[in-house]
């Protein structure tokens, strides 16, 4: 019997580009009778319906602004749809832009432990899992100094690190398989491919045709917030190249 | 396909980002925790006085005030100067110490949503823990605020009693839940008119004034009579401020001064059921709002 993992029905979300963040032109707004649109809306996600079965690793496709990012912050709790329900089974861990909780001027010791923490791990599941994260990282020797000093690419290390460690239920990927170097970047991919392989859902948002389809099996091309297509991902990608 | 995800079968499906408010600040008091250190770390870094700003800008005011107030005004009582009030200098104190307290974390907390806004729109997580942890900060950076002034009763004669160390704790209580309800509310708020922290630092230049910091009650009393006192009274930092005088300075007159009337009885319940109801709405207007903070950050 299969289970999901993710069961998404029917959500549409309506974003509004404010014009206007002072209380006074909202105010002249109102008393002119609300006339005149205050801002401008536009449907991020319209009507999606979609369901994903635990250990299922599923690529979101699309160009720039089809949606792809705000389904994900959906999916994590970031964002709530205006209709329409968003169901989660297990621990949701997002790799929606690593390293956000990140601060310059603590020590990478004391980030993991932060960032950790924010990803919703207790502090015994830091404790355990740290010379690991470690480890992955590949920065022992820089870990008691501050971030700042890191290089662009330690700091993605460490913060990829922090959150494949994370033990999720369902791992959300957001654009970022472009993490340092290429043998890192190596290891990351076999990361989330063991993942995959130990049951864990994946959910990846990447432009990155190559690595989308190695690491996924099936795939959804998302079109101005709709959901055009569903099928294996190597048909997908067809699709988008053609 | 992939794999059979045995053990993910027993766990129920929830809805992701529908936090139970301030329950899940006791839920991820660890965050929080580390929340609260790593302020405390970053706040002053780079700086040589480091977390020493925290008291040589107060105890700058308190200067400030005393000589501006005490000495060229006249309030505090010497023997030229008759009307004055004994050891003005501790009464100044304890109000600075809780008023600041109070700037502090609401000031902080008002701004901590947007502040966070990168978190925030990236990752969920209860999003009442950045203003609580400014809260808690501040709180931090109160208390041995309150220790130095507790030490300087002792010198005068201070000998606390069960009263005095309660009527304290009661204070800072009542000036928390309420540094927190309104931090709450105009946290939320600035994530939608930026105009909340601005007001919020009007509010906090009226809330030195609106107390008895730097005056005595009774000149309020006398001036404005007793149905606008009750008034001023429903203040919640007034009674807290009063408490605190009748914990700390007080203990140290000859007690021939006069305390505001009913302040255990009556003003003390009041104060502290007026801040729960603060921090109650306050905790309402952020549910409300923050199902929006991520595409409105």
């Amino acid at each position: 019997m299969t289970t999901n993992s993710i069961e998404i029905k029917d959500i549409s979300k309506k974003f509004v580009l404010r014009h206007t963040r002072s209380l006074k032109e909202a105010f002249v707004w109102i008393m002119k009778g609300r006339k005149g649109d205050l801002s401008k809306k536009f449907y991020a996600l319209d009507g999606i319906t979609l369901d994903i079965a635990t250990g299922e690793s599923v690529a979101l496709l699309g160009l720039n602004g089809s949606g792809k990012s705000t389904l994900l912050k959906h999916i994590s709790g970031v964002m709530l749809p205006d209709t329409g329900s968003v169901a989660t089974r297990g621990r949701v861990a997002g790799l929606i832009e690593v390293g956000a909780g990140f601060h310059p001027d603590l020590s990478g010791r004391d980030n993991v432990y932060l960032n950790g923490a924010i990803l919703g791990m207790s502090k015994e599941e830091i404790d355990a899992a740290f010379d690991s994260i470690v480890a992955f990282s590949e920065i022992e020797e820089f870990i008691d100094t501050e971030v700042k000093f890191y290089s662009s690419g330690m700091y993605l290390r460490l913060a990829f690190s922090v959150a494949v460690h994370t033990d999720p239920d369902v791992f959300l990927i957001d654009e970022i398989l472009a993490v340092g170097d290429e043998p890192f970047q190596k290891k990351c991919l076999a990361k989330i491919k063991e993942l995959h392989a130990a049951g864990k859902t994946l959910i990846v948002v990447s432009h990155d045709l190559d690595v989308v389809a190695k690491v996924c099996d099936r795939g959804i091309l998302m079109q101005q917030g709709h959901a055009v297509m569903d099928a294996p991902v190597a048909e997908v990608i067809a699709k988008l190249r053609s | 396909m992939g794999g059979s995800g045995t053990s993910n079968a027993l766990l129920p499906l929830t809805s992701p980002g529908h936090g139970s408010g301030l329950l899940d600040i006791f839920r991820s008091r660890y965050l929080l925790n580390l929340l609260v250190q790593k302020e405390l770390k970053v706040r002053y870094r780079g700086s040589v006085l480091g977390i020493l700003w925290s008291y040589v800008k107060p105890g700058m005011q308190f200067v400030v005030f005393y000589i501006a107030l005490g000495v060229f005004l006249g309030l505090e009582q010497s023997p030229t100067n008759r009307s004055g009030m004994p050891n003005y200098a501790i009464y100044l104190f304890s109000g600075i110490a809780l008023i600041n307290f109070f700037t502090e974390a609401l000031g902080n907390a008002a701004r901590s949503v947007v502040g966070n806004s990168g978190l925030i729109q990236k990752i969920y997580l209860p999003r009442q823990l950045f203003p609580v942890a400014s809260v808690w900060v501040s709180a931090v950076h109160f208390l041995p605020q309150v220790l130095i002034l507790a030490f300087v009763c002792v010198l005068n004669g201070w000998r606390p009693g069960f009263l005095e160390i309660g009527v304290a704790v009661a204070a800072f209580v009542m000036v928390g839940l309420l540094a927190t309800g309104l931090g709450l509310f105009f946290g939320a708020v600035n994530v939608y008119f930026r105009d909340a922290e601005n007001f919020v630092d009007m509010l906090l230049l009226v809330a030195t004034w609106a107390s008895p910091v730097l005056y005595s009650w009774e000149m309020v009393h006398n001036k404005v009579g007793p149905t606008w006192f009750a008034l001023y009274q429903l203040n919640p930092l007034t009674v807290a401020v009063e408490s605190f005088h009748l914990a700390f300075w007080y203990p140290t007159t000859v007690e021939t001064v006069a305390l505001v009337p009913n302040l255990l009885s009556l003003w003390i319940p009041v104060g502290m059921a007026i801040s729960l109801t603060v921090l109650i709405l306050g905790q309402l207007v952020f549910r409300r709002l923050e199902g929006r903070f991520a595409q409105e950050l």
